[in-house]
């Protein structure tokens, strides 16, 4: 058969058109409606259920994130613009907005404790240009301060605030160093590393050790006999803008 | 053939100066001495050889830092089955070399390395006299 040049340039876009479709209905069926509770892919989900029923029984105190601070020598910046938080004291209406109402508002204390979320799909790991924050089949978002070259796309990118900028060199503001962990440096973004190196001595968080209401309770998403997963299915919990669908790990009950 | 005597002086000062870096580095090697650094007591072996830990103590640092932060790897096992924290300020220096200052930064001073940016971040332990490392 002879093939002329019109049937060839007619197959030709028939093909490419073919080709286009297959690719749009995939991206149209994979469509990621399910983000928000989308699991890991690793065996463990690490998460954090807060009780804030138990944390407002303590009003104004701040023995988690001292303790986290503590721990992993966060540097108390007397400016505030310069701060740098790893779990910290929030008002009500900053962590939930658009939820308050003056007949609803005693049902949360006045400040909650918010951290870094360790979502399930990190915006702050999509953006970063150097793989330094990459999320670990246990679900820790995790930082690797070798390879930050302190662009703050992640601080851009992170719905929640979580992350801080080392302005100065944080050195003469950390108090008493704890030794066993490193500081960090001018020129580096931090956040909470969900105390990764107490888990993997098989501890807990320093800020679920520290509350003295047992408000923090920590486990495994993946694992249905956790006590984290045994609460969650008991009451009823909130997370942080959920539908931005980064599937936080940090859950309150209310 | 007049100039030969003016001629074999340029080609022997010029032979001479060419080489100079060559001379400076053997005479150098006879008459200075690094600084002499403390085994730590009670410890035979380091973590690796003791020629490569000389030459090579940086490639085992930086595998460590990347086994330990993005492979979690935690435990490091020498070549004697000894096993070891991962850990420049838990292991290596409060365990074995002391201080940064008593350890570290007298050969990189001596050998004109820049001190590398580990410091930044990672503590020393406080300068004891007679600890390990010293002198």
């Amino acid at each position: 058969m002879k093939l002329t040049r019109k049937d060839f340039l007619r197959i030709l876009t028939g093909t490419a058109v073919a080709a286009g479709a297959g690719t749009l209905v995939h991206a149209v069926g994979s469509d990621g409606t399910e983000t928000s509770n989308r699991t890991a892919t690793g065996k463990q989900r690490w998460a954090m259920v807060i009780d804030l029923q138990k944390c407002r029984r303590e009003t104004g105190c701040t023995k988690c994130s001292a303790a986290c601070h503590r721990a992993h020598n966060v540097p108390q910046m007397p400016d505030t613009a310069r701060e740098v938080k790893w779990i910290w004291n929030e008002r009500r209406e900053h962590v939930f907005p658009y939820q308050e109402s003056k007949y609803t508002r005693q049902t949360l204390p006045e400040t909650l404790p918010i951290l870094c979320n360790h979502c399930a799909d990190p915006a702050c790991v999509r953006v970063c240009p150097t793989k330094a924050t990459w999320k670990r089949e246990d679900g820790v978002v995790m930082m690797d301060y070798h390879r930050c070259i302190g662009c703050r796309y992640c601080m851009a990118a992170c719905p929640y605030g979580s992350r801080s900028f080392n302005y100065l060199d944080p050195r003469p503001y950390v108090g008493t160093v704890n030794p066993d962990f490193p500081t960090r440096t001018a020129g580096v973004v931090e956040k909470c590393n969900f105390c990764e190196e107490l888990l993997a001595q098989g501890r807990l968080p320093a800020c679920v050790e520290a509350c003295p209401q047992k408000a923090m309770l920590f486990g495994d998403l993946n694992d249905e006999n956790s006590s984290v997963r045994l609460i969650l299915g008991a009451r009823f919990a909130v997370q942080r803008k959920p539908e931005l669908g980064c599937g936080p790990s940090i859950f309150y009950l209310v | 053939m007049r100039d030969r005597l003016l001629i074999y002086t340029g080609l022997l000062l010029f032979v001479a100066l060419v080489t100079f870096p060559l001379w400076q580095g053997l005479a150098a090697r006879g008459s200075t001495k690094g600084p002499e650094l403390k085994l730590p007591a009670g410890r035979k072996n380091c973590v690796a050889p003791i020629p490569y830990m000389r030459e090579a103590h940086m490639d085992l640092l930086m595998k460590w830092r990347d086994a330990k932060v993005r492979g979690q790897m935690r435990r490091f096992t020498a070549n004697d089955g000894t096993t070891y924290n991962v850990s420049l300020t838990g292991t290596c220096l409060t365990q074995c070399h002391g201080s940064r200052e008593q350890f570290c930064d007298r050969c990189h001073a001596f050998a004109g390395v820049p001190t590398p940016t580990c410091w930044g971040c990672h503590t020393s332990p406080p300068v004891v006299a007679d600890a390990g490392g010293t002198s």
